[in-house]
């Protein structure tokens, strides 16, 4: 398979096991990935009752280490890494100054001067170059995207399945935590993280060990009803639980707050790229802002239709489906900030040229209940 | 696979006539591409529809699809149980799954559609994409 631009994708170490599986294989961010096995549908329903394996390996990651690199990132990222102890997690975005990200990302800090971002794949050179070029602490900085597969186990069962697997206390590992540890003999990182609204785990490790670790994990899981679950059922996931896409609802024109993203920027740590301007636009108004809706009429919204308050155009969706699990058509969208767009209000998404009926609700979507 | 009675299109669409009237619908391997479907639209009964040119959306979890019409004509038909149920059309697509039915303006608009065994080999050679 190649891009229009003739350029050859990037596969991961397990797109034969892929293929063997029966996925569909689509283009994602440069790479050719698996979009869905027995269909996004059973996929998606898996991860919310049971448990879903998906190969995340097309993530990028980049290390930071040295004395400079905690003053390194506390400058190009928006969240506090000086309150992140070693063993912890961070989502967190790299900033542009006008306050926008040029990605989100996962921080996590290996050690005191040494740290692990976890990236989009579409973003990761970019990213890098962002990095070095405001790298003015002598922090070394590597692009180690190519020493790492990456595997997200997520769902209700994750822990069950993975407890037979790993070396691990997964109970010490709280979220957004992370530790190293196996996984049927393989060394990794081991993360409570993921990107699906469930509980789960995100496992780092050496790429050529990749069939090995994921075979074990789905054998592993069979009696739980495990299944491999493709893109497609990560982008339903991450939409019900209202995650944002880089692309979709983040990119250089989207500040954080329009984002909604104001609980990862810390201000009182001190200067970070982006900080003036986000601070101006908290004293001034945002010029836009982020909202969830559900379809009350017949249709799909779909990334790019217009929304319509009052009347009024009023913006685009940024991702838009149909939401497998809560079995709604649901959609972000950004709209002008108003009194009109708040969560209750009616508004109208254009299908094809129909105003069709839709309203703002609360995010997110989708929020698991917490384990009794 | 696909049946001998129906006839095809490049898009992916069938239509079995009898006498003036004409049954259409999406083929197999357009609900395959196509995923979990999720959602019909469809026009109401005395539309008219151009051969060629769109009548209709199918949509997956993942994908819009538009569906052209093989023929020119009136609708007399529109399968409502779709509405409900749009996952038929995964399950039986050349069957329960038909989408609407036409009272053709002209047969010879059918002749040069795809013959079962066409159709076979033109989704074979991968084409369509």
């Amino acid at each position: 398979m190649a891009t229009p631009a003739g350029l050859t994708l990037k596969r991961t170490a397990l797109y034969e096991a892929h293929r063997a599986a029966g996925a569909r294989m689509v283009e994602f961010g440069g790479w050719e990935m698996p979009l869905e096995y027995t269909g996004i549908m059973q996929e998606h329903l898996a991860v919310r009752t049971r448990a879903g394996l998906f190969d995340v390996s097309h993530m990028g990651e980049i290390e930071l280490r040295g004395s400079g690199a905690l003053a390194l990132l506390q400058y190009v990222t928006s969240n506090d890494v000086a309150r992140l102890a070693v063993g912890q997690a961070q989502y967190t975005a790299l900033m542009y100054p006008q306050g926008s990200a040029v990605d989100d990302c996962l921080v996590h800090r290996l050690a005191e001067d040494h740290y692990l971002l976890c990236v989009n794949a579409a973003n990761t050179e970019k990213d890098f170059e962002w990095i070095t070029r405001h790298n003015s602490w002598g922090a070394s900085v590597r692009d180690v995207s190519h020493e790492y597969s990456q595997l997200a186990l997520q769902g209700p069962r994750a822990a069950a399945i993975l407890a037979r697997l790993t070396d691990a206390d997964l109970g010490a590992i709280k979220y957004y935590c992370f530790r190293p540890a196996t996984c049927c003999g393989v060394g990794g990182l081991l993360a409570r993280t993921g990107y699906t609204g469930e509980d789960g785990f995100e496992f780092y490790f050496p790429p050529s060990e990749s069939e090995r670790v994921w075979s074990a994990l789905l054998d592993a899981g069979k009696p739980d009803g495990l299944l491999p679950a493709g893109l497609g059922a990560r982008n339903t996931l991450r939409l019900e639980a209202a995650y944002p896409l880089y692309g979709h609802e983040l990119d250089e024109e989207t500040t954080l707050l329009e984002a909604g993203l104001g609980w990862i920027c810390k201000f009182d740590k001190g200067e970070f790229l982006g900080r003036a301007a986000l601070l101006a636009e908290q004293q001034h108004g945002l010029r836009k802002k982020l909202v969830g809706f559900e379809m009350l009429g017949r249709g799909i919204a779909r990334d790019g239709y217009p929304v319509w308050i009052g009347g009024e155009p009023a913006g685009r969706v940024t991702s838009g489906s149909y939401a497998p699990f809560l079995r709604r058509n649901i959609g972000l969208a950004y709209v002008l900030p108003s009194e009109a767009a708040v969560a209750g209000r009616e508004i109208a998404v254009e299908i094809r040229g129909q105003r069709v009926a839709a309203r703002l609700v609360p995010l997110p979507f989708y929020k698991r209940t917490a384990k009794s | 696979m696909y049946p001998q009675e129906l006839l095809y299109t490049r898009e992916h669409e069938w239509i079995r006539v009898d006498e003036l009237t004409g049954t259409i619908g999406i083929t197999d391997h357009a609900q395959k591409e196509l995923g979990d479907i999720v959602f019909v639209e469809l026009p109401k009964v005395g539309d008219q529809v151009v051969a060629r040119e769109s009548f209709g959306t199918v949509e997956s979890v993942k994908a819009v699809s538009d569906v052209y019409s093989p023929v020119t004509g009136e609708v007399v038909a529109v399968n409502k149980k779709l509405q409900e149920s749009p996952e038929l059309l995964n399950a039986d697509p050349h069957g329960e799954a038909w989408l609407i039915k036409v009272r053709l303006r002209d047969r010879k608009e059918t002749e040069g559609l795809m013959t079962a065994e066409q159709y076979e080999a033109y989704v074979r050679e991968g084409a369509g994409h």
